[in-house]
């Protein structure tokens, strides 16, 4: 929809609001992400000397070698978990498929350095199955920590994505090819392979590479758990944190090598799968049909048995933070003692939490729902570039981005940094794409013609917009502000770089205060944090009324 | 206050590629005006140039005698129905139809009884409280138009308002339409692909084809009197002989010709010309004169048996293999079968003679 109207209207104005502050809040860190990382520290004169270092030194390298190795192993398991789970229940009579979904999505969305630290606590060096096995049964449970350690963790936590993903792809295959197969005297176990693999190939790609992205971008659980395992986002972050006093040069250029690297997977991948997708939609999906008792018995077996794997962190986490505690330890016994000790010292991060969450997510909605309208409604240079830019943030990793805003902003003319702004700032940047996606979904689904319509009664741009427009966008906007308000509250790696005494939130305490041994404290954030993933998830629920997720 | 649309040397780009290359058309004052053409000639682009919803770019479109132009769509008072009906989904039947009016200088109590009889004129006072979710197409519909109408526009805009409707509420609805549109007197102009439904709504037809504009006229002179081949194949269906024109002598066959006196234009050159004979305007001859043609199948529609005639000498039909022929059963003496053999003879006031090019050659036709 292209209107004659002036050029200089209220979208005309909007887009170029939007614009600048794309400029001043992303082009410009980014610019001077990679400036800073040409600099040399003493003499502020140009170097290649830290991207020579990286390449040069081991240390250095293998840390890029570390989270290449680790990501790809991730990736490669998410898929083979996720995908069978996700062709089991769909093609098969599983009981509780409801619950299933659900748990697979809290397990999801909860923090994500969670289970990095339950499992500490289960499977770590003094920890709870670790000691039973030592003490009862002499034996020495292998070690968590390192490179098996993240890859149990992230597993577990990211093959949610592949499964929702695949689910999906198999709800829009009709049932008819599937019969078609058949019919041709294809039996069961050869269809799979070579009809609905086939179909869902470029689904799984997709979700695959949500999986390497998470995984790669992951700093909470290799930093916890990791241990002499370093990979890139903890490589980044103790170099920044040992570089400090206003220069940051060689994380800088850490950073951008990271910024490089994810750009050029991202587009990779974006180009394999617009070579090979299909559009489906079934008419008739498929329906579950029953399995013979053996087999039915496995499939269970195998679903339950790994989703409560994956449940296992907040299980532990919530039983933990019930539990009385001495110094570091968990005493037998029960109190609520861990939950008076951080309403007492915490508490500031709790309402931080909220406050920085809910002003970031009126700055989402708002900013959502105008780059989306700008992007399908208004396409042209500008709004397509803005498109584009705001879908960078979600490939980046955060701790990349906290650099980048730290960076930028620590030196006039705009000083934020150890403000509550540039956290909101970075809350706003990193969780935008989920509000802004499914803005864009819903309006995809609103014709034109109704603006116009209105339009044409009389009714100036701008008041069509509140009036009709955003009314109609409400529920696709609220859906993503949800998965958007839960990502926000949920953040660690940036806010972790940017946080401050006064500005600390949940995540970060949660963090601060396992790196101090203080698990129940950590446990009792950890619930409050949980509890309220699962609440907004159930307003999600009954806003969408369905147990969809599009992420 | 209705007005009167005056359309000069207007162009529409899309990039590079040129719709409308250069089109003027003035309706009048109250009218009726239909755009008819074949899908993509260029009808909706027009119809959005005068809403405002598309660039023009180059030429002027004037309201009575204010340019129109540079003013955007929502101040140009005019009323809009969709083709999707465009109905706000979130408001109820009487806000739809209210809507407009707040953008609008009228006192609520006056704002209120302009709703309330509108509602009635489109027959839907008794949703009024409804969701639209809740309204057959015909309904959503009749909202839209009320909803156009209620503001007392400048102009009335349609563009297909009845294609997503079924062939009965079709027909329903366009005499709803007219009969509305005349009570209110408003300008209207009116978008469509249907030849019938322009036909019977319409006081003037614009047909146009490639964003060029064929014959503006009223339906029975562009039905009896089609100003080329196209227009004549496109309203209606047109048989088209190869004939020879000398003087005012049309000949058929070496041993069929017709008189066309003060028909065909006094100027016409003699020599090959394309004659278009509509379906039902052949004369079956008793006498076994005029052109003899064989049955190849015949379908009985009920009040008409059309055939499918060939004839022996292809060179008569260049580019049709068949002709066809509309029989009237109220006058049949009987229906023949495929194989035998009849003879046709035309009505020399009903044919139009086209040059090879396919302009008409008729007197009283504007080039
Ligand atoms: N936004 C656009 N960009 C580029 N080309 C366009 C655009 N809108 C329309 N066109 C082209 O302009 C031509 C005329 O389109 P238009 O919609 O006016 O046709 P129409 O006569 O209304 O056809 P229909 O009866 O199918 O609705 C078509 O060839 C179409 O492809
Ligand atoms: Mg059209």
């Amino acid at each position: 929809m292209k209107l004659a109207a002036s050029p200089r209207d209220f979208w005309f104005w909007t887009t170029l609001c939007i614009a600048a502050l794309f400029i001043v809040f992303l082009v410009y860190p980014l610019f001077s992400l990679f400036a800073s990382s040409f600099v040399d520290a003493e003499s502020g004169a140009f170097t290649w000397s830290h991207y020579a270092a990286f390449f040069r030194k081991k240390y250095y390298y293998r840390a890029l070698l570390n989270s290449m190795s680790v990501t790809a192993c991730v990736t490669v398991l998410a898929v083979l978990i996720g995908a069978p789970i996700a062709y089991l229940t769909s093609a098969f009579h599983i009981r509780g498929k409801k619950l299933l979904d659900t748990l697979i999505i809290i397990s999801m969305l909860s923090p994500p350095f969670i289970g990095a630290y339950s499992w500490i606590l289960l499977a770590g060096r003094s920890g709870l199955i670790t000691t039973f096995f030592a003490e009862q049964l002499g034996i020495r449970t292998p070690t968590i920590y390192g490179f098996s350690g993240i890859l149990l963790v992230l597993t577990l936590k990211l093959y949610p994505f592949v499964y929702l993903y695949v689910s999906g792809a198999l709800k829009s295959i009709d049932i008819s090819l599937s019969e078609a197969a058949e019919s041709l005297g294809c039996d069961p176990l050869r269809k799979v392979f070579t009809i609905i693999l086939p179909l869902i190939t470029p689904t799984v790609l997709a979700g695959a590479l949500l999986v390497f992205m998470n995984a790669l971008a992951d700093f909470g659980t290799p930093m916890l758990i990791g241990e002499g395992f370093v990979v890139m986002p903890v490589l980044i972050y103790s170099e920044f944190v040992s570089e400090m006093g206003g220069q940051a040069n060689f994380a800088a250029a850490l950073a951008a090598i990271m910024v490089v690297i994810t750009c050029l997977i991202f587009l990779g991948q974006k180009y394999v799968v617009n070579k090979k997708s299909f559009t489906m939609s079934a008419l008739r999906p498929m329906k579950p049909s029953q399995l013979p008792a053996v087999q039915n018995t496995l499939a269970h077996v195998f679903i339950y048995g790994l989703v409560f794997l994956s449940i296992v962190p907040q299980i532990t986490v919530v039983y933990t933070s019930f539990m009385k505690t001495r110094g570091s330890m968990f005493v037998p016994g029960f109190s609520l003692e861990s939950y008076a000790t951080i309403f007492d010292k915490l508490g500031a991060a709790i309402t931080n939490t909220y406050v920085f969450g809910l002003v970031a997510i009126l700055i989402i909605i708002v900013l959502g729902m105008f780059i989306a309208y700008l992007s399908t409604r208004r396409r042209n240079l500008i709004t397509s570039i803005i498109d584009t830019f705001t879908m960078f943030p979600y490939i980046i990793p955060g701790s990349v981005l906290g650099i980048t805003l730290l960076l930028a902003f620590n030196k006039p003319p705009m000083v934020l940094s150890g403000t509550a702004a540039i956290i909101v700032l970075a809350f706003v940047v990193r969780r935008l794409p989920y509000t802004l996606r499914s803005s864009a979904a819903i309006l995809y689904q609103i014709s034109p013609s109704i603006e116009e319509a209105s339009i044409s009664l009389g009714c100036p741009p701008m008041r069509t917009f509140f009036k009709v427009t955003a009314v109609m966008m409400l529920p696709g906007v609220m859906a993503g502000a949800i998965l958007s308000w839960i990502t926000v509250i949920n953040e660690l790696s940036a806010s972790v770089i940017l946080y401050t005494g006064s500005t600390r939130t949940m995540s970060v305490s949660i963090y601060t205060e396992v790196i101090r041994a203080s698990y129940g404290t950590a446990a009792a954030l950890s619930s409050i944090l949980t509890l309220t993933t699962v609440i907004s998830l159930m307003i999600f629920f009954k806003l969408t009324g369905s147990k969809e997720l599009s992420l | 206050m209705s007005v009167s649309i005056h359309v000069q040397n207007v162009v529409k780009k899309y990039g590079q590629v040129t719709i409308i290359p250069d089109l003027s058309l003035d309706i009048e004052n109250g009218e009726f005006f239909t755009l008819l053409g074949p899908s993509g000639c260029g009808k909706t682009t027009l119809l959005r140039m005068i809403a405002g919803f598309n660039s023009i770019e180059a030429g002027l479109i004037k309201f009575d005698e204010e340019v129109i132009n540079a003013i955007p769509a929502h101040k140009r008072n005019i009323g809009m129905v969709f083709q999707n009906y465009a109905v706000f989904p979130h408001l109820t039947v009487r806000r739809n139809v209210e809507y407009g009016l707040q953008f609008r200088d009228v006192a609520n109590s006056e704002a209120a009884a302009r709703v309330d009889a509108m509602l009635k004129t489109v027959r839907i006072e008794d949703y009024a409280d409804r969701l639209p979710e809740r309204l057959s197409g015909g309904q959503q519909q009749r909202v839209a138009l009320a909803r156009a109408i209620v503001v007392h526009p400048n102009v009335l805009l349609m563009d297909e308002p009845l294609s997503n409707l079924d062939a009965k509420l079709r027909v329903e609805m366009r005499a709803a339409i007219r009969d509305i549109q005349k009570t209110v007197g408003i300008t209207t102009v009116y978008v469509t692909h249907d030849q019938e439904e322009a036909l019977c709504i319409s006081d003037r037809i614009a047909v146009m084809r490639e964003g060029v504009i064929q014959q503006i006229d009223a339906p029975q002179v562009i039905y009896s009197r089609p100003v080329n081949t196209f227009v004549a194949s496109f309203i209606g269906h047109s048989n088209l002989f190869a004939t020879s024109l000398s003087g005012q002598q049309l000949r058929f066959s070496p041993d069929y010709a017709v008189d066309l006196r003060g028909l065909v234009r006094s100027d016409a050159p003699s020599g090959k010309t394309v004659t278009g004979v509509r379906p039902e305007e052949f004369a079956l001859s008793s006498a076994g004169l005029g052109l003899a043609a064989r049955v190849v199948k015949s379908t009985f529609l009920g009040r008409y048996v059309n055939y499918e005639l060939a004839f022996g000498d292809a060179s008569l039909l260049p580019d049709q293999a068949a002709i066809e022929f509309s029989q009237d059963i109220g006058t049949a003496k009987m229906i023949y079968q495929p194989g035998d053999v009849i003879h046709l003879e035309v009505n020399p006031e009903k044919i139009n003679v086209f040059t090879e090019a396919g302009e008409s050659l008729m007197s009283g036709v504007r080039p």
